[in-house]
């Protein structure tokens, strides 16, 4: 068993950075993160992910390059992150400002039986991120650590950004997101006042 | 040294990607995602040239099927470049445009199919239209340069208006023999 990466209440956390969210955008990556997003508030500018592993923070660009006056958050985990952890180097191309990722990093998988993931096992995704090309990141593991960061997200000209925050491991009670896909996305366009055809 | 690749024996008309740019500037296209092909080089130029269109470049292809998702969310119409080498990446983030309905357009460049002398490009190539179509994207083929507006057209009009995912295969007989030189790659 390897050592325990936080202690932070992911759903505290993930409630902090929502805190007064304004104009946020978030988009949140399959399995807890989505629950944590959820339960943190029902809102027509969050769009779930229950699949997609890996795409979370690709749907983030895409949305951010559409929308650069609002801020855009993905929320995911450190296990959607890595597999889709050449996004990372994509998105550190293209300089997105408004676009910022949260990584609810508690070093396993935690859908799937709790196996130590490469978070886990020592990999430090800020400074994969930094490597990319992502100029602002940070390591988090309090809550003093999550305001400064919910502080910055609104700011669209200061990212890319990266942030690990560190959480407790251990499963927490699901808190269920609409599934239907379409009616996510319609939702959530109809928020940003583009007219369903 | 310009990265337009050589390609010989091309008389079948080299504007081809022009005309899938203008229909794709018709169609409002705002982003262009792309893991670079050298069939699809000039028409990458020719939207990095055009600052109405986002361009971004991929670590690998599914990334630009997310990207194309998040785009639409925010309101904008978004085109995927591609070898068919790429496809089979992209099979499970497929499931992300049909369970949302996602509108999608993918343009991919065919490799193994015709005067190939690389085997190693022909399972995946061979196997290009059946992973598409495993996750109900419609595959249209663009087979002859005359037709380029037409197909293109038509696969856009069914993407963006008809909600549906949508591949183009252009056909490795109008991309040309690979000349092998140093210039190409």
């Amino acid at each position: 068993m390897s050592e325990p990466i936080g202690t932070l209440d992911r759903r505290a956390a993930v409630k902090a950075l929502l805190a007064d969210r304004g104009d946020l955008l978030v988009i949140s990556g399959l399995g807890s993160s989505s629950y944590d997003l959820f339960a943190a508030g029902e809102h027509p500018g969050n769009f779930y992910l229950w699949g997609a592993m890996g795409g979370a923070a690709m749907v983030g660009l895409g949305l951010a390059l559409a929308q650069p006056k609002r801020p855009v958050l993905v929320i995911t985990g450190d296990g959607e992150q890595l597999m889709g952890i050449g996004s990372l180097l994509t998105i550190a191309a293209k300089q997105p400002g408004n676009l910022s990722i949260a990584v609810l990093d508690n070093g396993q998988f935690g859908e799937t039986g709790m196996q130590p993931s490469h978070s886990g096992l020592g990999a430090k995704l800020e400074v994969i991120a930094s490597g990319a090309g992502i100029g602002s990141v940070s390591d988090i593991a309090d809550m003093a650590g999550v305001e400064a960061f919910r502080a910055r997200l609104r700011d669209v000209n200061g990212g890319p950004r990266l942030a690990r925050i560190r959480i407790a491991a251990g499963e927490l009670e699901r808190a269920l997101p609409p599934r239907d896909g379409t009616y996510l996305k319609n939702r959530f366009r109809g928020h940003l006042g583009i007219a369903v055809a | 040294m310009d990265q337009i690749a050589v390609h010989q024996d091309n008389a079948t008309g080299a504007d081809w990607p022009v005309a899938i740019y203008r229909t794709l500037k018709e169609f409002g296209v705002a982003q262009l995602s792309y893991v670079p092909d050298a069939g699809h080089s000039k028409l990458i130029k020719l939207s990095h040239a055009d600052r109405a269109i986002k361009t971004t470049v991929l670590t690998t292809e599914e990334e630009g099927v997310a990207l194309s998702a998040g785009a639409w969310l925010g309101g904008e119409r978004a085109v995927l470049l591609m070898q068919s080498s790429g496809v089979g990446n992209c099979v499970n983030m497929l499931s992300l445009m049909a369970s949302c309905r996602f509108p999608f357009l993918t343009l991919v460049t065919m490799r193994g199919e015709w005067a190939e002398f690389n085997p190693w490009q022909i399972p995946m190539g061979r196997a290009t239209p059946q992973a598409f179509e495993i996750m109900g994207v419609t595959v249209l083929r663009l087979e002859n340069p005359q037709d380029t507006e037409e197909v293109i057209s038509a696969a856009a009009t069914l993407a963006y208006d008809g909600d549906q995912q949508v591949a183009v295969l252009i056909s490795q007989r109008m991309i040309g023999r690979k000349k092998w030189t140093k210039e190409t790659h």
